[in-house]
């Protein structure tokens, strides 16, 4: 693969790797409390477990990527390729849910009688809101790197011989 | 020479029914899905307050559209099914004009890639609304509703389970078809490599 193949790739790895860090650290400091009647209502990422799968995957996406950066593209091009598919699934529903959850917070569910907390906790939403952002840069990203990846390894594969 | 091409066309023959084979269960997994998760419907009665001796009863229905991942679930399952039909009808119908040149394969394999990542992010979302509808959550406050509406949530999950055999055999559709394209890219280009 030469360099005009190469270079696009390891600037869409760069670019999806600082997002989802992004993504992390304003998700994992994200916290506010409220005095409502007397008790404290705390909000943390830690209390909803669709925040803490968004917290690991994109951990685990920040991690990939650095390591990727580092992989001989033509000997290993086509596992990177595969692994690379595998973690945009991962990483396309987990922001997919983070969403469902964000928007259950902010409009609740009449239906069901769950009441919405972001107006309790608006340092909490307004945070992860901005970390969705990040994931979802980080998505669109990931989604450009696989097609990208697949139109160049086609290429590979075709003179391996 | 001959050999060669004939061991060929029985591997390429093999592989397309292979992926066809796949295909169809991917949409019989799809279709499932999206047909369970839009019937989801329960209602229960509660009684509330007691007037004098006559206990006040109010029947609540629970439906798949109060939750607006269900109604992502039940589009993205079907614009999958109808992704599976489109493209086993090409494959049967067409066979002659579908072989793997350039831009026709980019776009199959794109369009795959599409229908597997809406269709996982749909599967997800239901899956965890249905996580707190099953367990609650006490630092928001919200109450668990599966207690009350057994037969709705599992046939949610029934609809889940479902939704992700189907992402399941999509992958394997992708990936055959990426290696198949490379096998032939390989052949085309040098002959003697079989």
């Amino acid at each position: 693969m030469n360099k005009t193949q190469w270079i696009p790739i390891v600037c869409l790895r760069v670019i999806a790797m600082v997002s989802t860090f992004v993504a992390t650290l304003l998700m994992v400091t994200s916290h506010d409390s409220a005095k409502v009647l007397g008790m404290t209502f705390q909000a943390k990422y830690n209390n909803s477990s669709t925040l803490k799968y968004f917290v690991v995957v994109s951990i685990i996406t920040t991690v990939y990527s650095l390591g990727a950066l580092f992989v001989p593209p033509r000997k290993l091009g086509r596992h990177v390729l595969v692994l690379d598919m595998i973690i945009m699934s991962f990483l396309i529903s987990s922001f997919s849910a983070a969403v469902g959850i964000g928007q259950l917070g902010k409009e609740g569910n009449s239906h069901a009688g769950w009441i919405p907390i972001c107006g309790q906790v608006p340092k909490f939403c307004h945070h992860v809101t901005a970390s969705l952002i990040a994931g979802f840069v980080a998505v669109i990203i990931y989604f450009l790197l696989v097609l990208y990846s697949l139109n160049n390894v086609l290429n590979l594969v075709a003179f391996k011989a | 020479m001959v050999g060669e091409k004939v061991v060929d066309s029985i591997t390429r023959w093999r592989v397309t029914m292979v992926v066809i084979l796949l295909r169809v269960l991917a949409l019989f997994a799809t279709t499932a899905a999206t047909v369970v998760m839009a019937l989801n419907k329960e209602k229960h009665i509660f009684a509330v307050a007691t007037i004098g001796n006559a206990p006040v009863k109010i029947e609540i229905t629970a439906k798949f559209q109060h939750i607006p991942a269900n109604v992502m679930f039940v589009i993205a399952n079907g614009v999958a099914t109808l992704h599976s039909l489109f493209m086993l009808s090409m494959l049967c119908f067409v066979r002659d004009k579908y072989d793997f040149k350039g831009l026709r394969f980019l776009t199959v394999a794109a369009l795959d890639m599409v229908t597997i990542a809406v269709v996982s992010g749909a599967a997800t979302a239901v899956a965890f609304m249905g996580e707190v509808a099953r367990n609650g959550n006490s630092h928001a406050r919200w109450n668990k509703v599966c207690d009350n509406f057994e037969r709705y949530c599992d046939q949610g999950s029934g609809a889940m389970l479902a939704s992700y055999i189907g992402i399941f055999f999509l992958m394997l559709v992708n990936m055959l078809n990426i290696f198949e394209h490379g096998r032939l890219i390989n052949l085309s280009k040098n002959p003697l490599a079989a």
